[in-house]
């Protein structure tokens, strides 16, 4: 008997020993061995938003990119992308795969606000840094709620206080009509607009919804000029943007009219519409737009083509999905080059929430990315610009946010 | 006053939309008394095959009939290669195939066109617009295409031969045999003609919507609610069923529930019709002898 206690003594303390050092060592290092670092990534490759799908794959191009540069004191990123088809259920499932079964070092680039949604939680448990999220939605700016997770484009509501902000300076007894996609990402927009116009807002502000299940959005549209508005704001993806853009031209209404910035692209939005009808629609950018003739010999948008031609050839350089993934990527680079030797779980989220005053390749020229403990949107900057017929015309200042 | 007749207006042009696609659901219905969930996916490829043609260079009408055409062979060859085998199998199996179809129609569409949305032409052209803008020379087209789609429908079905055989192997498939029907390629032919109509649905809805690969996932809805509303056996009642929502959801919309609700207005609307009748406004109670 008690024999059998000594030697089940020595078996558990024998179990215990390799674990030692770890204990010791505090710093969490999972996915971290002598030659890699493992990244996750879930990404739409099939489903209805699988036009993001570029994203993922441009993400593992930069990457390779960085391992063919030499990698990070010694070691090569291994990027583990799976595909989630959009779907919240599947990412979690995902998820859960990358962390517990492929033990990654952190999240990079989760696509989509309902998806990063319904993760948030569990990997804020987990500890799991979770970088640079592909939404544009608030709340990954809540460093307190979750501070493991941060995001990386301006938010909604940064860009429509912006938009707010210039309408009443352009109107300031303006009357406001929003037409809103019924869900996270147009509801932001509305936080934005109550944010600066305050208790003016139930006044001056009148509000048409629509589901992405809708055929049309003429019935809003209707309603929206009977309640004499004269200037419409429209939070719309590319779809109902190109069809509002149509149904205003065709109605002969002329107010003045503000656009999403998720809906600028040339190629998917404005020549669809009709570039004619869309003259004179104010908008807001942060990174360059691949079609623009203006960057042709822009020697940022040159490095990016260059990039697309060796390592993703068969890629869209007309897309704009790339050259976010490009600049997003290369964030998740300077992340990594500043964490040196100490890839340690901590020390990467510390370092996600130290950057200073970087710039991009691909982001208009003067803005920056920052960001500090009490500051997890990296990008808070925009310029406003106005479509005339055939390009978009950069217009003012670089205009920085309120939300912090 | 002025803005209750725009929303009827507008809500008449999205009914067009929504009573084409619910044309070729009543088609299918027709002819296999199945409903086919993979109706709307299957236009809009062949939406893309048209857009396909005009984009290398064809006339509008060479590609709108050698669209229909090609989609009709499609439909042909999908019942002869996915649904024949599947002739024995209970409903559930069935509706697996639908949403199989559906999900592979749609992936492939995006693969090979992409998912960036298209401008579809359209061969109704008014240099301004109609009423003010409300509609357009389009909309007022494609609302008699839908018109002339049906009355085409109703005289097969009422006037010819094939159309009787047709609904006769729908209905009851081993007397129709009896009588010397062949019943399987009655069914192959539904799926073709429900294809076709699809077609000439995807090609008059483009131009309003834009072409993308989800084109019709929320069309679908709306279609089957409207040939729900008047009546699945019934191209007339789909197509009024169809114009009915459209107007329903509007004017729901903007002034009884708000946005936020139209949809499920329309839809509590038409669960209290089918539980009024349950063929459906202008369906006709079947009734059969045991």
């Amino acid at each position: 008997m008690l024999r059998r206690r000594s030697l089940l003594t020595a078996a558990t303390a024998a179990a215990f020993v390799p674990a030692a050092p770890a204990i010791l060592r505090a710093a969490d290092t999972t996915g971290v061995t002598d030659t890699e670092i493992r990244i996750g990534n879930t990404c739409p490759a099939s489903g209805p938003a699988s036009a993001y799908g570029t994203i993922g794959k441009a993400d593992g191009a930069t990457f390779r990119m960085a391992n063919d540069m030499g990698g990070f004191a010694g070691r090569k990123i291994n990027f583990i992308s799976y595909d989630d088809a959009y779907s919240p259920p599947k990412t979690v499932e995902q998820i859960r795969r990358l962390v517990e079964q492929d033990k990654v070092a952190c999240l990079f680039n989760t696509l989509g606000t309902p998806s990063n949604t319904a993760i948030v939680k569990y990997v804020n448990q987990k500890k799991v840094p979770h970088l640079f999220v592909s939404s544009g939605a608030d709340k990954w700016g809540d460093y307190k709620e979750h501070p493991w997770t941060i995001g990386w484009q301006p938010s909604y509501v940064t860009e429509s206080q912006i938009y707010a902000k210039y309408i009443l300076a352009q109107k300031p007894d303006a009357k406001i009509g929003i037409l809103y996609q019924n869900d996270d990402f147009g509801k932001d927009y509305l936080t934005g607009f109550r944010d600066v116009l305050k208790d003016r807002f139930g006044k001056i502000v009148t509000l048409a919804s629509y589901e992405i299940t809708d055929a049309t959005i003429d019935s809003q549209l209707v309603t929206l000029q009977g309640a004499g508005i004269d200037v419409l704001m429209t939070v719309a993806t590319p779809k109902f943007a190109a069809q509002t853009i149509r149904k205003v031209h065709d109605m002969n209404w002329k107010p003045m009219h503000v656009l999403t910035g998720v809906s600028v692209s040339v190629g998917a939005v404005m020549e669809p519409a009709g570039p004619d009808k869309a003259i004179g629609i104010v908008s807001s950018a942060y990174g360059k737009d691949p079609t623009d003739p203006r960057y042709a010999n822009d020697p940022g948008m040159k490095e990016w083509r260059a990039f697309m031609a060796k390592y993703y050839p068969e890629g869209d350089v007309k897309d704009a999905g790339n050259v976010f993934a490009y600049g997003i990527s290369l964030t998740m680079l300077q992340v990594l080059k500043q964490c040196g030797n100490d890839l340690s779980r901590e020390n990467m989220m510390k370092q996600a929430a130290n950057l200073r005053n970087l710039e991009s390749p691909v982001l208009l020229p003067g803005i920056r990315i920052n960001t500090s403990p009490t500051n997890f949107h990296p990008i808070r900057q925009l310029q406003l610009m106005r479509w005339n017929g055939k390009v978009w015309e950069l217009f003012g200042d670089i205009i920085e946010g309120a939300s912090t | 006053m002025q803005g209750v007749l725009h929303q009827i207006l507008s809500g008449l042009a999205t009914g067009g939309i929504y009573a084409s696609l619910a044309l070729a659901l009543v088609m299918i219905y027709q002819a296999t008394h199945h409903v086919n969930f993979a109706q709307g996916e299957m236009a809009t490829l062949s939406t893309y095959i048209a857009y396909t043609m005009v984009t290398a260079g064809w006339s509008y009408w060479v590609s709108f009939i050698a669209t229909v055409v090609v989609s009709f062979i499609m439909g042909v060859v999908v019942e002869r290669v996915l649904m024949r085998p599947m002739t024995n199998a209970p409903v559930l199996a069935l509706v697996g195939v639908f949403i199989g179809l559906l999900l592979i129609v749609n992936a492939m569409t995006g693969w090979i066109w992409d998912f960036t949305i298209k401008t579809f032409p359209s061969p109704f052209h008014s240099s301004t617009p109609l009423l003010g803008g409300f509609l357009s020379g389009h909309e007022l087209g494609s609302t008699v295409v839908t018109l002339v789609m049906l009355l085409c429908i109703y005289l097969f079905f009422r006037h010819t031969s094939l159309g009787l055989a047709m609904r006769a192997a729908a209905y009851n498939p081993v007397s129709s045999r009896l009588v010397g029907v062949r019943v399987g390629w009655m069914l192959a032919l539904g799926w073709g003609l429900a294809a076709a109509i699809g077609a000439i649905a995807g090609m008059m809805i483009a131009p309003i919507v834009f072409l993308d690969p989800n084109m019709m996932a929320g069309v679908l809805l709306y279609a089957f609610a409207g040939a729900l509303l008047g009546g699945i056996e019934n191209p007339l009642g789909a197509v009024i069923g169809g114009f009915a929502v459209g107007v329903i959801e509007n004017l729901g919309g903007a002034y009884v529930v708000g946005t936020e609700l139209k949809l499920t207005l329309a839809l509590v609307i038409i669960v209290a019709v089918l539980m009024i009748k349950p063929s459906g406004l202008l369906g006709r109670t079947v009734m059969s002898r045991v």
